[in-house]
C-alpha cells in the first residue's frame, strides 16, 4: 500500500518557490493499477518520482507498506529502491550494454546473486517479455516497443512489489502502445504487482487502470474507479480528457443535434447490461421510437461498456424513462 | 633519383632516435594524463551544476585551477616548471625532463574534455540507475563511464594529437624528439631536407593516432 500523507513539493527557481504539488493525500492499494493523468506541468511526474524519492518532498509523509519512505537514510533508500521498478518514456537503456546486460544491471548493482543466478533470471525475464532471441543485441538495434519491453524486463529483475511507469507508452505508436499495455496488465495480474503509471492519454487509463486520479495545476481534481471517472466525468479537466479520447466535440455535437426532434438522452451501460436488448424492448413496450445519434461500445480494462446518445420520439415518454432508470443503465436527459 | 639524392644528407639514425623520443614522450605522458585527468574530469562532472554532488564553491575552485593551468602558454609552463621537473625526475633535460610539463600542461585540458563527454550522457540514464538503488560510485562506474566511452576515447585522441605538437615545443628545454630536430636542423641550420622528413613523420603520426581513435570510437558506439 502506498500512502501520500499531506505531501507537497515546491521547486526553488531563481529565488522563487514554484509549487509543483499542493498538499495531497492519496492511498494506492496493493495489486492495483493506479493511473495519474494530467497535462504536462500538472504535477503527475513529481508525484510519481516522490514515491521512490527521485524527488524529495518539501513536506508530508510517504508511507509504503507501513514504512515511512521519507525517513529512510541513504542505505535504506537504496534497498527500498531495489524493491521498486521503474520504466521511462524514453526507455533509458544503456546504449553501451547488450539487452541481456541491461536487464541484468539492477541485479549486478544489488550484488546479491552470483553471475550464474543472474544469467538464469535474465533468461527468464527475456522470455516473459518475448525478447529471448534479442539477448545479445544492443538497444539501438531494437524498435521502440522492444526497447520498452527491455525496460520492463529490467524493472522486474529484482522482483519488485511496485512498478512505476513514467509515460511508458508516450513515445510509441498506437499498436505498440496496445501491446506494451497488454504486457503491463499481464504482469499486474500474474505477479500481483502494484503499478502506478502516469500518462496524458485517457486511452491508457481506460485500457489498464483500476483507479485513476486526474491532476490539474498541482492537485488531484478527481479520483475514483476508472469506469466511474471515465463514464461520468465531473471536473472540466476530466471531461476534456474523455472528449479527447472519444474525439468528440461537445459544442459541435450540440449544434448537430439542434435539428433533431424529440427528447435526447444519454444511456451508459456497463458489464452484462451492455449486451442486453434493452432498446428494442423499451421501444416495443412504450411505443417510443428511437434513433441513435452517437455511440460507442468498448471496454474499460476488462469490463464492457456502452454509451449511446439517443433521440426519443412519440409514445409514452415517461414510461420509457422509468424503464431505462429501472434497468441496469445510467440515464442522463440532455434535452 | 633526384628525390633520393635531395635527402642524402639526412642523418637517419638521428631521425630514428628523434622518432623514438617523440613516441616515448607521447605515450608515457598520455598514460599519466589519462591516469590523472580521468578522475579529475569525473570530479569536475560530479560537482558541476545539476549533477550528483552539485556544489558551486567546490566546482568554482576546481574550475579556476583548471582554467589557470590551461591559460598559461605551454612554452611558459615548460620554463616555470623547471624546478619542479628537476625535483620529480632529477633532470630538466631530455625525454624525462619533458614529461612532467607535458602532463601538467595537458591534464586540465583532458579533464575538461572528459567532463564534457560525461555531461553528454543522457540524464535519464542516471535517473534510471538511481531508481535501481545504485550508489554514486556504481552510477559512475557501471553507467556513466561506459556510456561516455566513445566520447572519452575521442577526448584521448584529441589530447594525444595536442601532445604531439607540445612535444615539439618541449624541444626548447632540450627534450629531443621530432619537433626538436625540425627546429634545430630545419630552422636553425637551414636543413630543409631534415625539416621535410620530420614534418612528414609528424603528419603520419597524427594521421595514425586519429585513425586509431576514430576506429575505437566507432567500435564503442553501439549506435
Amino acid at each position: 500500500m502506498i500512502e501520500f500523507q499531506n505531501v507537497h513539493k515546491t521547486y526553488r527557481v531563481a529565488g522563487r518557490d514554484i509549487p509543483a504539488l499542493n498538499p495531497t493525500s492519496l492511498t494506492i492499494e496493493d495489486g492495483q493499477v493506479f493511473g495519474l493523468i494530467g497535462h504536462s506541468g500538472a504535477g503527475k511526474s513529481t508525484m510519481l518520482r516522490l514515491i521512490n524519492r527521485l524527488e524529495e518532498p518539501s513536506g508530508g509523509k510517504i508511507v509504503v507498506d507501513g514504512e515511512d519512505v521519507t525517513a529512510f537514510d541513504s542505505n535504506q533508500l537504496r534497498r527500498f529502491r531495489q524493491q521498486v521498478g521503474m520504466i521511462f518514456q524514453h526507455f533509458n537503456l544503456l546504449a553501451s550494454k547488450t539487452v541481456a546486460d541491461n536487464v541484468a544491471l539492477p541485479l549486478v548493482l544489488a550484488g546479491e546473486l552470483s553471475r550464474g543466478e543472474i544469467d538464469k533470471r535474465v533468461t527468464e525475464l527475456l522470455a516473459r517479455v518475448g525478447l529471448s532471441e534479442h539477448a545479445r543485441k544492443y538497444p539501438a538495434q531494437l524498435s521502440g516497443g522492444q526497447k520498452q519491453r527491455v525496460g520492463i524486463a529490467r524493472a522486474l529483475s529484482t522482483n519488485p512489489k511496485i512498478l512505476l511507469c513514467d509515460e511508458a507508452t508516450s513515445a510509441l505508436d498506437p499498436q505498440t502502445t496496445a501491446s506494451v499495455l497488454q504486457l503491463l496488465a499481464e504482469i499486474n495480474r500474474e505477479l500481483k504487482l502494484t503499478i502506478v503509471l502516469i500518462t496524458h492519454e485517457m486511452d491508457v487509463i481506460r485500457r489498464v487502470c483500476d483507479r485513476v486520479a486526474v491532476m490539474d495545476a498541482g492537485q488531484i481534481v478527481e479520483l475514483g474507479p476508472v469506469a466511474e471517472v471515465f463514464l461520468h466525468p465531473q471536473h472540466a479537466t476530466t471531461k476534456r480528457f474523455v472528449q479527447e479520447d472519444e474525439q468528440v466535440d461537445e459544442n459541435e455535437q450540440r449544434d448537430d443535434f439542434a435539428h433533431v426532434p424529440g427528447r435526447i438522452v444519454r444511456l451508459t451501460f456497463q458489464g452484462c447490461a451492455t449486451y442486453a436488448p434493452l432498446l428494442g424492448t423499451v421501444a416495443r413496450e412504450t411505443g417510443v421510437d428511437y434513433s441513435i445519434l452517437a455511440g460507442r461500445i468498448d471496454r474499460i480494462k476488462d469490463i464492457p461498456y456502452g454509451q449511446l446518445t439517443l433521440a426519443l420520439i412519440g409514445g409514452d415518454m415517461e414510461a420509457a424513462f422509468a424503464r431505462f432508470t429501472a434497468a441496469d443503465v445510467h440515464m442522463e436527459v440532455l434535452r | 633519383m633526384d628525390i633520393l639524392s635531395y635527402f642524402a644528407n639526412v642523418d637517419w639514425v638521428e631521425i630514428w632516435q628523434a622518432t623514438n623520443d617523440t613516441m616515448v614522450m607521447l605515450f608515457i605522458s598520455l598514460a599519466f594524463i589519462i591516469l590523472l585527468g580521468l578522475p579529475l574530469g569525473v570530479v569536475l562532472f560530479l560537482f558541476s551544476p545539476r549533477q550528483m554532488f552539485e556544489h558551486k564553491k567546490v566546482y568554482a575552485v576546481l574550475a579556476t585551477i583548471v582554467n589557470i593551468v590551461r591559460s598559461v602558454p605551454f612554452i611558459i609552463l615548460l620554463i616555470v616548471m623547471i624546478p619542479i621537473t628537476v625535483l620529480i625526475t632529477g633532470t630538466s633535460l631530455g625525454v624525462a625532463g619533458a614529461i612532467p610539463p607535458l602532463v601538467v600542461g595537458t591534464t586540465p585540458f583532458f579533464a575538461r574534455l572528459v567532463e564534457t563527454a560525461l555531461r553528454e550522457v543522457d540524464r535519464g540514464i542516471i535517473e534510471a540507475t538511481q531508481s535501481m538503488g545504485a550508489t554514486t560510485r556504481q552510477i559512475i562506474f557501471k553507467a556513466v563511464l561506459p556510456e561516455a566511452m566513445p566520447g572519452i576515447i575521442a577526448a584521448i585522441t584529441v589530447t594525444a594529437i595536442t601532445l604531439v605538437s607540445y612535444t615539439a615545443m618541449a624541444g626548447v628545454v632540450g627534450a629531443g624528439g621530432l619537433g626538436d630536430l625540425s627546429i634545430r636542423f630545419g630552422y636553425q641550420r637551414f636543413q630543409t631536407d631534415v625539416m621535410i622528413v620530420t614534418v612528414v613523420l609528424l603528419v603520419i603520426l597524427v594521421q595514425v593516432l586519429q585513425m586509431i581513435g576514430d576506429k575505437l570510437v566507432v567500435h564503442f558506439s553501439r549506435k
